[in-house]
C-alpha cells in the first residue's frame, strides 16, 4: 500500500528528482509536464555538479547533493555521460591566489581535499589557457552530468505516471487542474516548475536570470576540468546588472561547452548578440585559442534566482499540501538530489541529512521580498 | 603536388579537394562516434562527414577545401594548435547576394545591370552553385564575388557574419537576396553510412572535385532527375554505370516525361547517347549496402549487385536554414515568398531552390526577377512567363519525386540515422518528437544540424523540422565573439 499520493508539477532535474525520492519513500506518484522531460531550464544548463562555498548553507547542501550524485553515477546510463573531470578555479592575479588559499582552507577543514596549483601546474594541467596567469585550485571531486537524461534516468526509475503535454493551471488545496478543466487529487503536490513556479504559487520570491552558452565540436583532451575563473564568484553574486564570466566544460564528448552570462529579469529565449560576444571574449582572454574552435550551436536558457542565492524548497505558505522545489538558479543540477532527499522527509517526517532550514520558502516571510515579488 | 596524409606522403593533382584527396588515399575521412569509418557523404559542405585536421587545425570540412602543396592532414582529430590571428573584415553594398548557384549569379547580375553595387557569396571554393560546380562560369566583373566564404550569423540587423579561410567577414546591405539552393535529401537504410556509398549529387561533387572513377562500378539509386544526369556525368567521366535504380513507379515516371516542357526534352536526348545501354529499374530501392556491393529491392524481389560505390539520393530539399534563422515565413518547407520575390522580412528576397525546388531554368528566373526587383525596378514580362512555365514543371517534378511508404521501413533498429551522432532508429521510434529525440539522444545535435538526420526523421516519423539556432553553419567561436558593426 503506497504511503500516500504526491503529484509533482514539472519533469525538469529538480521535478525527476522529486519524484525519484518520492517513489522511495513509498508514495504513489504522478508528474505532470507541460513540454518535455528536462525540456526547461534543464534542457539548457551545464550540468557542472560543483560544491559550492559561498555560505554554510550553500555549501552543506551542494555538498550532500553532489555525494548523492556520485553514489548514484554506477547506476546512469552512459548517455547521461558523467565525469569527474574536476573543478579548476582559476586565479588571474596574485590577489585572486589569496583566494585561492582561502578556498584551499575552506574546503579542507570541510572535509574535501583540493589542490593548489601554482603558474607552472596550471599550465601543466590545462595547456590551451593562457600563458602569465597566477595558478588555481583543483577541486578533484567535482563532476559533470548531462542533465536530460539524468532527469529522465530518475523519472524511470520513480515509476512515476507521467502526464505529459497540458500544462497545469493551477495548484493547491490538494488538487492540480489542468488547462482542459480536467483535475487531479492528491495528499501532496510538489511545485517544480522551475520558472514557471511562482506562477502556480503566487508569492514565490522568483525572479528570472538568463544565461547563454555555447558549445564547440569534438576536440577531445582540448580542456581537461571545469575551468571557472574565479571572477565568477563576483559575477554570480552581483544582485543587478548583466555579468560575464569565464566558464568552461570539457564534456564527456570531446566537445567545450562555454558560459557564463548572467542577465537579470530577462525571460525571451533569443540569443543577444552582444551579451554573447561580451561572454566569449571573457572567455578569450583566458583561452585565447578557443576563438579558432569550430562552434556548432548557441542558446540561452533562464534560471530561477531567489534573493539570497539558495532554492526554496519546503512548504508553501498556507497551504499544507503543498511543497515547492524551486528557485535553484545556477546549480539546480547539482543541488537536485538533495532537493529530492529534502522534499522526502518533509514528507514522511523524518529526519534529513542536512537540516532543511535555510531553504523553507517561509524564510522570506517577514521579508519584504515573500509576496511582493511573483 | 605532394601533401601528407596521416603521415604518408600522397601526390595529387592541383585543383583538388582535400575531401576527394584522402578519400582515394584512405577509403575514408573519419571516425564516427562509434569508431566507424566514413566518408564525405553530400561532397557540398552540409553533412560533415568529411572533417579532418588540416594542418593542426581539427574539424575542417575537407570537401569544401581545395588541397595545397605542404598540406598535412589526419583523419584523426589532432588537438589544435593556438589559432592564428582570425581577420575581421567589413564591406557593404547596396545588395548582398547568398549563393553564387544559377539564382544567385542572375540576381546578382540584375543588380549591377540596374546600376547598384552587388556582393555575391558562396561557401563554394568557385562560382556556379551545385549545377556548375567545377568552375568556369563568367561573373560580371562588377560583383564583388567571395568564395569560400559561408555565411553564419545575422549579428544585428542589415548586416551578416561570414567566414572564410582567412577570418570573419561583415557584410553590410540595404537589400538582400537568399539564393542558398538545395541539398540532397539522404534515407538511411542497412549499410549507408559504408563510406562508398554516397549521395547521387555527392558522388558527382566528389569527382568534379578530383575523386578518381574511371573504371569504378556504380549503381546510382534513389529517385529524381539528378540519378540519370548524375549516370551520364560519371559514364562521361569513365564510370561503369551498373544500373540506375529508381524508386517510383513506372507510370509516374512516363507521365512526368510526357509533360517535360521542351527545353528538357532537349536535354533529355543529349544526355540519351551518354546513357545508351545502362540498365534504368524503376519501383527499385537499395535495401542494403555492404562492402563490395548493394542489395536493391526491385519490384518486390531481392537483388544483390556487386559495386565499387553506390550513388544514392532521394531528390532535394531546400536549404532554408539562413531564410528561417533571419525570421522568414515557411510553408511546406520552402520559403513563401510574393510575385518580386519577396519574403514577408523587409529587404530580404528569396530565390531558387529554398522557393521550391525547380531546376535551373527556374532558378535563373527568380533570381534575375529577385535581383532586378532588389536593385528597384520591375521584372521583364519574359522573365515573369518563364517563372511561370518552370513553376509548373517543380509542381509536377514534387509530384514524380514523392517518396514511396515502403522507404519509411529501410531502416532496422539498428540502422544510424543521424549520423553524426550515431543515434540509431531504434533509439529513435521510442521517442515522441523532435525536441525529446534532440535532448535524449542527441539526434540533431551534431555540426551538420540536423540537415541530414532532420529531413529523414521527418519522413521516416513524421517530425517536424528542428529550430534553427545560431551558427546557421558551424562557425570559429571568433565569429560569436566579435561585435557587431555596420560598414
Ligand atoms: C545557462 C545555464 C547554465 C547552468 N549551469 C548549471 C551548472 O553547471 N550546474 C548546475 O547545477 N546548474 C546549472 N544551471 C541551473 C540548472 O539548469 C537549473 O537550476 C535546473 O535545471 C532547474 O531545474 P528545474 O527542474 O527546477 O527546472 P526546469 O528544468 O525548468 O523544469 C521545470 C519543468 O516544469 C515544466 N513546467 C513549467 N510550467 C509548467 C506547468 N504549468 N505545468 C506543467 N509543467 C510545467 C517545464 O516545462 C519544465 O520542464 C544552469 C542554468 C542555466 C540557464
Ligand atoms: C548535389 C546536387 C547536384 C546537382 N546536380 C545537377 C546537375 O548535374 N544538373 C542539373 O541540371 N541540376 C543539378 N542539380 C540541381 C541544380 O543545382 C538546381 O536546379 C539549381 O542549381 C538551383 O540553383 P540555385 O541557385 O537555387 O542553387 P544552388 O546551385 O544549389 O546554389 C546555392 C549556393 O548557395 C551556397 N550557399 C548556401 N548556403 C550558403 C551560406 N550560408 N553561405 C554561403 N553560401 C551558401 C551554396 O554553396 C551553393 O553554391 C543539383 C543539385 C544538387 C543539390
Ligand atoms: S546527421 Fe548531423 S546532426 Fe544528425
Amino acid at each position: 500500500m503506497a504511503k500516500g499520493v504526491v503529484i509533482v508539477v514539472g519533469a525538469g532535474i529538480v521535478g525527476a528528482a522529486c519524484a525519484d525520492a518520492c517513489a522511495r519513500a513509498g508514495y504513489e506518484v504522478t508528474v505532470c509536464e507541460a513540454a518535455g522531460i528536462g525540456g526547461g531550464a534543464t534542457a539548457a544548463g551545464m550540468g557542472h555538479l560543483v560544491v559550492m562555498d559561498d555560505s554554510e548553507a550553500q555549501f552543506a547542501l551542494t555538498d550532500r547533493s553532489q555525494r548523492l550524485w556520485r553514489t548514484l553515477a554506477p547506476k546512469l546510463p552512459a548517455a547521461a555521460e558523467f565525469a569527474s573531470s574536476g573543478t579548476i578555479w582559476v586565479a588571474a592575479d596574485a590577489e585572486e591566489m589569496t583566494a585561492v588559499e582561502q578556498k584551499h582552507a575552506y574546503y579542507g577543514e570541510r572535509g574535501i581535499e583540493t589542490t593548489i596549483l601554482d603558474a607552472a601546474a596550471l599550465a601543466r594541467e590545462e595547456p590551451n589557457l593562457r600563458g602569465g596567469l597566477a595558478g588555481g585550485l583543483l577541486v578533484a571531486s567535482d563532476c559533470v552530468v548531462y542533465p536530460p537524461v539524468a532527469a529522465e534516468f530518475l523519472l524511470e526509475r520513480s515509476g512515476a505516471t507521467i502526464k505529459m503535454g497540458e500544462p497545469v493551471v493551477a495548484l493547491g488545496q490538494g488538487e492540480v487542474r489542468f488547462r482542459s478543466g480536467a483535475a487531479l487529487q492528491a495528499d501532496v503536490i510538489v511545485n517544480a516548475a522551475g520558472m514557471a513556479a511562482g506562477r502556480l504559487t503566487p508569492g514565490l520570491p522568483i525572479r528570472a536570470r538568463k544565461g547563454h552558452l555555447l558549445i564547440t565540436d569534438r576536440y577531445p583532451g582540448w580542456v581537461r576540468h571545469q575551468l571557472v575563473e574565479l571572477g565568477y564568484l563576483k559575477s554570480a553574486h552581483s544582485q543587478d546588472g548583466d555579468s560575464v564570466a569565464f566558464n568552461a566544460q570539457p564534456r564527456p564528448t570531446g566537445q567545450v561547452l562555454i558560459g557564463s552570462s548572467r542577465q537579470f529579469g530577462v525571460t525571451d529565449a533569443a540569443v543577444d548578440r552582444a551579451m554573447l560576444a561580451r561572454m566569449l571574449r571573457r572567455a578569450e582572454q583566458y583561452m585565447p585559442a578557443l576563438a579558432g574552435l569550430s562552434a556548432i550551436r548557441t542558446w540561452t536558457g533562464v534560471r530561477a534566482a531567489t534573493p539570497d542565492g539558495l532554492p526554496l524548497i519546503g512548504p508553501a505558505r498556507e497551504d499544507a499540501t503543498v511543497l515547492v522545489a524551486s528557485g535553484h538558479e545556477g546549480l539546480g543540477i547539482t543541488t537536485a538530489l538533495v532537493t529530492g532527499e529534502l522534499i522526502a522527509a518533509i514528507l514522511t517526517g523524518g529526519a534529513s541529512a542536512i537540516p532543511p532550514e535555510p531553504y523553507l520558502p517561509t524564510r522570506f516571510q517577514e521579508t519584504e521580498a515573500y509576496g511582493h515579488h511573483g | 603536388m605532394v601533401i601528407t596524409v596521416d603521415g604518408q606522403p600522397v601526390e595529387v593533382q592541383r585543383g583538388v579537394s582535400v575531401a576527394a584527396a584522402v578519400s582515394a588515399a584512405k577509403g575514408y575521412t573519419r571516425r564516427s562516434v562509434c569508431g566507424e569509418a566514413r566518408g564525405p557523404l553530400c561532397g557540398m559542405g552540409i553533412c560533415f562527414e568529411c572533417r579532418v585536421t588540416i594542418d593542426g587545425h581539427a574539424q575542417q570540412r575537407s570537401c569544401q577545401i581545395p588541397a595545397a602543396a605542404g598540406m598535412q592532414i589526419a583523419t584523426e582529430v589532432v588537438i589544435e594548435r593556438p589559432a592564428a590571428s582570425v581577420g575581421h573584415g567589413r564591406r557593404a553594398a547596396d545588395v548582398v547576394v547568398v549563393g553564387a548557384g544559377p539564382a544567385g549569379l542572375a540576381a546578382a547580375t540584375a543588380v549591377v545591370r540596374g546600376g547598384q553595387r552587388a556582393i555575391l557569396i558562396d561557401d563554394n571554393p568557385a562560382v556556379g552553385g551545385q549545377i556548375w560546380r567545377a568552375g568556369g562560369v563568367p561573373v560580371a566583373p562588377s560583383i564583388e564575388l567571395h568564395c569560400q566564404t559561408r555565411v553564419v550569423d545575422q549579428p544585428a540587423p542589415g548586416v551578416l557574419r561570414a567566414e572564410n579561410p582567412d577570418g570573419i567577414i561583415d557584410f553590410s546591405y540595404r537589400k538582400l537576396v537568399l539564393a542558398t539552393g538545395a541539398r540532397e535529401r539522404f534515407l538511411p537504410f542497412p549499410g549507408w553510412t559504408l563510406p562508398r556509398v554516397l549521395g547521387a549529387g555527392g558522388l558527382q561533387a566528389m569527382v568534379k572535385a578530383g575523386l578518381p572513377i574511371a573504371g569504378k562500378r556504380v549503381v546510382v539509386a534513389g529517385t529524381g532527375p539528378l540519378l540519370p544526369l548524375v549516370a551520364a556525368y560519371l559514364r562521361q567521366h569513365g564510370a561503369k554505370i551498373i544500373a540506375i535504380a529508381e524508386q517510383q513507379q513506372a507510370p509516374l515516371l512516363m507521365k512526368f516525361l510526357s509533360a517535360l516542357p521542351p527545353k528538357k526534352i532537349l536535354e533529355l536526348m543529349k544526355m540519351a547517347p551518354a546513357l545508351a545501354g545502362v540498365p534504368v529499374w524503376s519501383s527499385t530501392w537499395p535495401a542494403e549496402a555492404y562492402a563490395g556491393g548493394v542489395t536493391l529491392n526491385r519490384w518486390g524481389k531481392l537483388k544483390k549487385i556487386a559495386c565499387d560505390y553506390v550513388a544514392c539520393g532521394f531528390h532535394l530539399i531546400p536549404n532554408t536554414e539562413l531564410a528561417r534563422m533571419l525570421g522568414c515565413a515557411m510553408q511546406n518547407g520552402c520559403v513563401v515568398v510574393n510575385e518580386r520575390q519577396e519574403t514577408n522580412v523587409a529587404d530580404v528576397y528569396c530565390a531558387g531552390e529554398p522557393t521550391g525546388v525547380g531546376g535551373v531554368e527556374l532558378a535563373e528566373a527568380e533570381g534575375a526577377i529577385a535581383g532586378t526587383a532588389a536593385a528597384g525596378q520591375g521584372p521583364s514580362k519574359k522573365l515573369l512567363k518563364q517563372r511561370e512555365r518552370y513553376r509548373r514543371f517543380a509542381d509536377r517534378l514534387d509530384e514524380v519525386c514523392a517518396l514511396r511508404p515502403e522507404l519509411r521501413d529501410l531502416p532496422r533498429a539498428d540502422t544510424v540515422v543521424c549520423r553524426c551522432e550515431d543515434v540509431t532508429y531504434g533509439q529513435l521510434t521510442a521517442q515522441p518528437d523532435t525536441r525529446a529525440a534532440k535532448l535524449l539522444t542527441r539526434c540533431g545535435m551534431g555540426p551538420c544540424q540536423a540537415r541530414v538526420c532532420g529531413p529523414a526523421c521527418e519522413f521516416l516519423l513524421g517530425w517536424s523540422a528542428p529550430a534553427v539556432r545560431p551558427p546557421v553553419f558551424p562557425a570559429r567561436v571568433a565569429a560569436f565573439s566579435a561585435s557587431a558593426s555596420r560598414e
